[in-house]
């Protein structure tokens, strides 16, 4: 049965990616949503076999570790192959009546998406560094391919500077890798963490740790090294941008918060961990302060996912030699901020397709009068953002609220500015498209209409990141479950 | 100072060199040489290291030579996509125009964009 599961997971997406490389695009379409299918259930079935059996680690085809892959499922990483199903479904179906079937090149879309899911999957799954590596770059790759389906020659220079970032990323973090493998002779994590247990020398493998940080944090543009991120986001096609936003940047982020709760007690540093918070929240302030002053409206998204990545990044500082109680509220206010910001960011930027679809512009102040016309697609929109503010019910607040009692059982209150300040900066944002969208203008009464499919598909995932909030608490007992028996908490 | 450790120096220092290029240099194709003089100097620590802890050592090797096919499909994408963007804009940077101080300025710019 899990033999069946996992290969399902892994091999399904490969094989889909070559099977649609050979369709053209109405073709690779159906295949497609046939292989969606196939992900959403296989995924639904592994999350069910963990919440009934606890998690497990896989020796892919047999192999054991070091020469084989071992694959560490547990309920975390379960969560997220759920995440991924489900947002790349959506996006999925978007793009296959979003994207203009006639345009040659839009069929290299159903190959790329499949090797980005590919990818994704290992990252969630994998338990050694190099091959995190190697899904890291899967993503990276397939990701930048998706940027420059745009076409034009801005397209394609935003992909060659995504490019040029994230391979620079990978590096340092595959130069942590070999420093890693040059002192204990391992790639596991678990194998890294514990032969630190036993001699405290280690010397220089803090920086290697530091490399590996660094890399990943380019990656997931952590602030000062942001600034691939919003033309790439910005000038993707639609569903593109959903799924980079929402799952793309995570995949590292992700990475870098494992290697953090295992390796970060002994290698770490109060400094790092205090500058890792400190950039995420200048990144807060200056992503929303940056939405707020973009004209084009993908922007506006653009830069608010620089300031929800963030909010990550207060893991770092709130798992640092603090209580076990604050880190776990910390690692739970993480898990959440990543589910609902991709939920709310996916709704989000397929909504704003939708709208520059119908208004025939993607500028901020061509939304005049739109909401007469479009009401459903601003509504998905709202509520996104309502989950972005951070406003109960959302899995926005919830998040937050998390990280808020985390900082005060940890004494550090200044997050707390930041927590507040983010909420509001967002909810100014969010305002100000609406603004736009309510503003009379007559002389624009010819509004192109959306099909209603492509209306719904954001409206689910928009009232879904606002249900989380409610239903956090399944959600974070599944998270919690690690390999013993079930009980992580 | 065994051979192996000699490696590992010479592949940081390799490292460097990329790193420096990487950043400082603005035309596309030689900033993407640098990236695989950086990729060439971290492939020689990852073997050099090891094998200065424990000897030979074959899991550095085999992780090398997927190192290497993750590089050459990088390098390869970064070339389609350079060639496709000098094709679109004339500029071989990524950097405005008036950055560009490349001679061949003038023909490129009566070129038409071939498509779209």
């Amino acid at each position: 049965m899990t033999l069946w599961l996992m290969a399902g997971l892994l091999f399904t997406p490969l094989a889909w990616a070559v099977l649609t490389l050979l369709a053209g695009f109405r073709r690779g379409r159906v295949v497609t949503w046939l292989g969606i299918a196939i992900q959403v259930l296989v995924s639904l079935a592994l999350w069910a076999v963990v919440v009934r059996d606890g998690g497990f680690q896989y020796p892919l085809g047999g192999w054991q570790a070091p020469l084989g892959i071992e694959l560490r499922v547990d309920g975390l990483a379960v969560t997220f192959v759920l995440l991924t199903a489900l947002v790349a479904a959506a996006s999925g179906l978007h793009a296959g009546f979003y994207l203009d079937p006639d345009k040659q090149w839009h069929r290299y879309f159903w190959p790329l998406f499949w090797f980005l899911w590919a990818g994704l999957n290992v990252v969630w799954l994998g338990n050694d560094l190099f091959n995190l590596y190697v899904g890291l770059e899967l993503i990276s790759l397939s990701a930048v391919g998706l940027v420059a389906l745009g076409g034009q020659s801005e397209a394609l220079r935003a992909a060659l500077r995504y490019l040029m970032a994230a391979l620079l990323g990978s590096l340092a973090y595959l130069l942590g890798v070999a420093l890693f493998y040059g002192e204990f002779g391992s790639l596991s994590l678990s194998g890294i963490a514990s032969a630190l247990g036993q001699d405290s020398s280690g010397d220089g493998t803090g920086f290697a740790l530091v490399l590996m940080l660094f890399g990943l944090a380019l990656k997931t543009a952590l602030f000062p090294m942001h600034r691939w991120l919003p033309p790439a986001h910005g000038i993707a096609r639609s569903p593109v941008s959903a799924l980079l936003s929402a799952l793309v940047v995570k995949g590292s982020f992700y990475i870098a918060a494992r290697l953090w709760l295992e390796l970060g007690a002994p290698l770490g540093s109060l400094a790092l961990a205090q500058l890792l918070g400190l950039l995420g929240g200048m990144a807060v302030f200056w992503g929303g302060w940056q939405a707020l002053r973009q004209r084009k409206l993908k922007q506006v998204v653009a830069y608010s996912s620089v300031a929800q990545i963030g909010y990550l990044f207060l893991l770092f500082p709130l798992t640092w030699n603090t209580t076990e109680a604050a880190a776990l509220q910390a690692q739970q206010a993480m898990t959440l901020q990543v589910i609902s910001h991709a939920l709310a960011k996916a709704a989000m930027f397929l909504s704003a397709g939708n709208l520059i679809m119908s208004v025939g512009s993607n500028r901020v102040n061509a939304l005049a009068g739109v909401s007469h016309f479009l009401p459903f697609s601003l509504f998905s929109f709202g509520l996104a953002g309502v989950s972005l503010m951070g406003l109960p019910p959302t899995g926005g607040f919830a998040a937050k609220w998390l990280f808020l009692q985390a900082s005060l059982a940890t004494g550090q209150w200044w997050w707390l500015v930041v927590l507040l300040g983010g909420g509001l900066l967002s909810a100014a944002y969010v305002f100000r498209v609406y603004r736009a969208s309510f503003v009379e203008d007559s002389n624009i009464d010819h509004f192109f209409h959306p099909a209603r499919r492509l209306e719904i598909i954001p409206m689910i995932l928009a009232l879904l990141s606002l249900g989380l909030g409610l239903m956090a608490e399944p959600v974070l007992s599944v998270m919690a479950l690690t390999f013993a028996n079930g009980e992580g908490t | 100072m065994t051979p192996s450790l000699l490696y590992a120096f010479a592949g940081a220092a390799l490292c460097g060199i990329g790193l420096f290029g990487f950043i400082v240099i603005s035309h596309l194709l030689r900033k993407l040489l640098a990236f695989n003089l950086m990729g060439s100097g971290v492939f020689l620590v990852l073997v050099g290291l090891a094998q200065h802890r424990s000897g030979p050592d074959p899991v550095p090797q085999a992780l090398v030579l997927t190192g290497i096919v993750v590089a050459i499909a990088a390098t390869a994408l970064a070339v389609v996509l350079i060639r496709r963007y000098f094709h679109l804009s004339g500029k071989t940077a990524l950097e405005d125009p008036a950055r560009d101080t490349l001679p061949h300025q003038g023909p490129r710019e009566v070129r038409e964009a071939p498509r779209e």
